[in-house]
């Protein structure tokens, strides 16, 4: 188990310095950040001499290797725009990206299970046939338009919840803000958790309808409804309890790709999180944050996989045997 | 030493603490309270790009400089028709045409209650031309200046220069004690690793004055109390967020969750007019938008006529000039909101503007021309442009490329992201473009800046003339732009100034497009005055 487990480690690492070494590559292709950081009257000797003092013109693998020496102490330098760190910067917004990706994840849960319960149980109703309707839309929309389309008709027409931002956060020991606090943030959160979360909100309920119909047809089930046991006792002791295995798996994956995705939703709702602070570098070459924000992502990803890698392990004893016998 | 020290440090933890609980108290209070007691006259305003350092001399852009303009102050100001007004100067004289003496005006405080004195003006004469300043250019490097009295500052030059004060309206004084206990004598620059918390503070003249700034995110300002003018605002409050998302920022107008915003996208201007409670403000910037060939090399690329340049013929200039309908380009791709300008400046800019004239749209001419150049069947060239610097940029090129079809000319259109856009056109690139579009506002809104920056002869590495990306050249443009640069006899400089537009527009050595428009959104209860060079001024704003 434990040579297992360092067996993985190292590869998650080996997948770290791959990411960032890709990542390194494209920023040769993503412009020129002197040009964004200075104004128009600056000469071309001067943003020569910026360029050179950035180290922009030295070779890429040095580069790199100065990045990845740093990066290992986690020092990922000064936000060329914003002129601050940029640990210190992304740690500012994680907690406006985690927050959203939790009550995505939530809504995707709360609203997902019910309804694919529902459609597995009774499969030909008017509703159900609506709710897989509703899931296509879930599914085939792009996430910019589910956003700009809650915005207009709930913000703009109804006037019922703002139409951008977190509204007004409360600081937590001066690490955390959170808008779960006030009135405002708890409103602010509606529309960009319903944008993020439909996509794994359909997810889920399909999957949870799949689940059902199948273990519903299995004989524990007719040997429970052969004993006299409620509907009810079945449906959600037996049945449901039977399907979230494969439920709580993809959501514990999903919420990776959800902090990751993040970044489109939080760009149409002007969310301050990590993912705007990503897009806006990507606009104005901002490489250290785009380096980091990168990095910060692969991690957490390798991290989800590793666990559920031992997860699996402690599962499984034939991966256990294989892992051993080498 | 050691045992103090560590005293100090834990009564401010404690303090930090302290505090830190309070404001959570305070904030959750606020939340119960609810938050509509306190937007009586709070201003919130949108703006499509972020404001980050708050030291005046980091960036020389408009927006930042236009934001600070509400917290700090120049020597001179620009009232709302752009006139230069006395500022922190109460009045000037030119003493000899080398001596500029300036009187400044007595009671000015700044927000930190110190006083503003010529040791003010001085010091910051010294910060803005250093090294790491971006607003070098604000000031003579040369210039001496000595401070005769606590309120009186004299300017030796070592050439005249009529325009030495044109761009002092965004040059900031600063306070020099301020700046020495704070550590920030040397301005932020774009390189500086650890630029420390003084970058990120503000302390101006001005009439409002910055309570919190979290670049990226939000920045409050307050009216300053003390300020020694007298407010034409009823402002307790602005709020200021990016919203980088055009949809979402006129989305945020609309429903009511911001009073301002710039800009406003001119396809969603119908939509802001239509709405009761919006309306758009537009009005012509001083930007004009012009296309450039590239007349430095002697082969094009991108073409498929190899051995010359057809650039180097004004015939084919000049068919491409008149093969362009430029009042097809301002119904269909500006709707209706772009002057065509027959000059590489604003007309607002040039008092000699109206003695010249675009040539007329002839695509018939300019077949005849391109004809006579020898290319009749016209020929293919490479075309650069961005797609998110300008007005509508990238139609404007497709407008162009299908209209110089015409013409039988192929022109293959390149058009990207503005990082990389410059980053190919500009010198590090190599100035790698053969046919491109760009925009340029004169910093000065004077002559001299376009004729040397867009027209001036240039090397390889872009020195003569660095946003000359075609390297257009001429001797005499030159010799012009040095008389005109020491001239200070404003008729004949502006005699000079137009001799020199005559060769430009003879040569055709650009194509002159429009002047883009302004367009902002707001809320029909806000009144503010939207001055031409697009910066958003709190102080001429009204919350009804």
């Amino acid at each position: 188990m434990i040579a297992f487990a360092i067996r993985r480690l190292f590869q998650a690492l080996g997948v770290m310095i791959v990411v960032a070494l890709i990542s390194f590559m494209m920023f040769r292709f993503v412009g020129d950040p002197v040009n964004q950081l200075v104004g128009v009257d600056t000469s071309p000797a001067q943003r020569e001499a910026l360029r050179q003092a950035l180290g922009l013109n030295d070779p890429v693998l040095l580069q790199f290797a100065r990045f990845v020496a740093k990066a290992a102490q986690f020092d990922f330098g000064i936000s060329y725009q914003f002129k601050q760190p940029v640990a210190s910067l992304i740690a500012s917004r994680l907690p406006a990206t985690l927050e959203l990706s939790f009550m995505s994840a939530l809504f995707a849960l709360a609203v997902g299970v019910p309804m694919g319960v529902y459609t597995g149980l009774y499969r030909n109703t008017l509703l159900a046939r609506a709710f897989l309707a509703i899931s296509l839309i879930g599914v085939s929309l792009p996430t910019f338009l589910i956003g700009i389309l809650l915005i207009f008709i709930v913000s703009v027409n109804l006037g019922w919840l703002p139409s951008f931002g977190r509204g007004d956060v409360v600081s937590i020991g001066g690490v955390w803000t959170t808008g779960l606090l006030t009135k405002s943030g708890l409103q602010s959160l509606v529309l960009p958790s319903i944008t993020l979360g439909l996509f794994q909100m359909t997810l889920i309920m399909r999957l949870v309808r799949g689940e059902m119909m199948e273990v519903l047809r299995t004989d524990y089930i007719k040997f429970a409804r052969a004993r006299g046991l409620s509907r009810r006792a079945i449906n959600f002791g037996h049945a449901l309890k039977n399907t979230l295995v494969p439920v709580i798996t993809i959501t514990g994956l999903q919420l990776g790709s959800i902090i990751a995705f993040a970044v489109i939703t939080e760009t149409v709702f002007q969310w301050p999180g990590m993912g705007l602070l990503f897009l806006q570098a990507v606009q104005n070459v901002d490489i250290p944050i785009m380096a980091a924000y990168l990095l910060l992502i692969a991690f957490l990803f390798v991290v989800i996989n590793f666990i559920v890698d031992l997860l699996y392990v402690a599962v499984d004893p034939r991966i256990r045997l294989d892992g051993a016998a080498r | 030493m050691g045992d103090t020290s560590t005293m100090i440090r834990r009564t401010k933890s404690m303090l930090a603490k302290r505090t830190r609980r309070v404001a959570l108290v305070a904030g959750l209070a606020a939340a119960l309270a609810g938050t509509t007691a306190a937007q009586a006259e709070t201003l919130r305003f949108a703006f499509q790009g972020t404001l980050n350092a708050l030291d005046p001399y980091t960036l020389n852009e408009t927006f930042s400089l236009g934001m600070f303009g509400n917290v700090f102050e120049g020597l001179t100001k620009r009232d709302k028709d752009l006139k230069i007004i006395p500022g922190l100067a109460e009045s000037w004289e030119q003493v000899d045409p080398l001596t500029w003496r300036f009187h400044l005006r007595q009671g000015v405080k700044f927000a930190n209650g110190n006083d503003f004195n010529a040791d003010d003006v001085i010091f910051s004469a010294e910060r803005v031309r250093a090294e790491s300043s971006d607003l070098k250019t604000r000031i003579p490097a040369d210039s001496e200046w000595i401070k005769i009295d606590d309120y009186t500052v004299e300017v030796k030059l070592k050439s005249p220069n009529p325009i030495l004060h044109y761009e002092w309206d965004t040059w900031y004084m600063m306070d020099k004690e301020w700046a020495e206990a704070e550590g920030a004598v040397e301005p932020v620059s774009a390189k500086d690793t650890n630029p420390g918390p003084a970058a990120f503070k503000a302390n101006g003249t001005g009439p409002f004055k910055i309570v919190s700034h979290e670049p990226g995110v939000k920045t409050v300002f307050e009216p300053n109390e003390d300020w020694w003018g007298t407010p034409e605002h009823n402002l307790t409050q602005v709020v200021f967020t990016p919203i980088a998302s055009d949809g979402t920022r006129v989305a945020a107008l609309l429903a009511g969750d911001v009073d301002l915003i710039d800009p406003v996208p001119v396809q969603d201007i119908p939509r802001v007019e239509a709405d009761p409670n919006a309306d758009a403000l537009t009005g012509p910037e001083l930007r004009v938008i012009h296309l450039g060939f590239n007349q430095f090399r002697d082969e094009l690329p991108t073409s498929d006529i190899k051995g010359k340049n057809p650039f180097h013929d004004v015939r084919v200039r000049k068919a491409f000039y008149q093969a362009l309908d430029l009042d097809a380009i301002k119904q269909r791709v500006m709707r209706g909101l772009s002057t065509p300008v027959p000059l590489l400046i604003a007309n607002e800019l040039f008092e000699g503007a109206g003695d010249f004239e675009r040539l007329p749209y002839d695509p018939e001419a300019a077949k005849q021309l391109l004809a006579e150049a020898g290319y009749p069947d016209g020929f293919t060239v490479g075309m650069d442009c961005p797609n998110d610097r300008y007005v509508n940029d990238e139609a404007i090129c497709q407008a162009a490329v299908s209209m110089l079809a015409r013409i039988g000319v192929k022109v293959n259109l390149n058009a990207q992201p503005k990082a990389q856009y410059f980053a190919k056109v500009l010198a590090p690139g190599g100035y790698d473009t053969d046919f491109y579009l760009l925009g340029w506002t004169p910093g000065s809104f004077d002559s001299w800046n376009v004729l040397t920056n867009l027209a001036g002869c240039r090397d390889e590495t872009g020195k003569g003339g660095p946003f000359n990306l075609g390297g257009y050249c001429s001797e005499e443009v030159d010799a012009l732009a040095a008389q005109i640069v020491s001239e200070n006899d404003p008729e004949k400089r502006n005699d000079l100034i137009k001799q020199a537009y005559t060769i430009l527009t003879d040569e055709v050595s650009h194509i002159p497009l429009h002047q883009q428009s302004l367009a902002w959104g707001k809320r029909s209860n806000v009144e503010i005055v939207q001055r031409a060079d697009n910066q958003v001024l709190f102080y001429w704003a009204k919350v009804n």
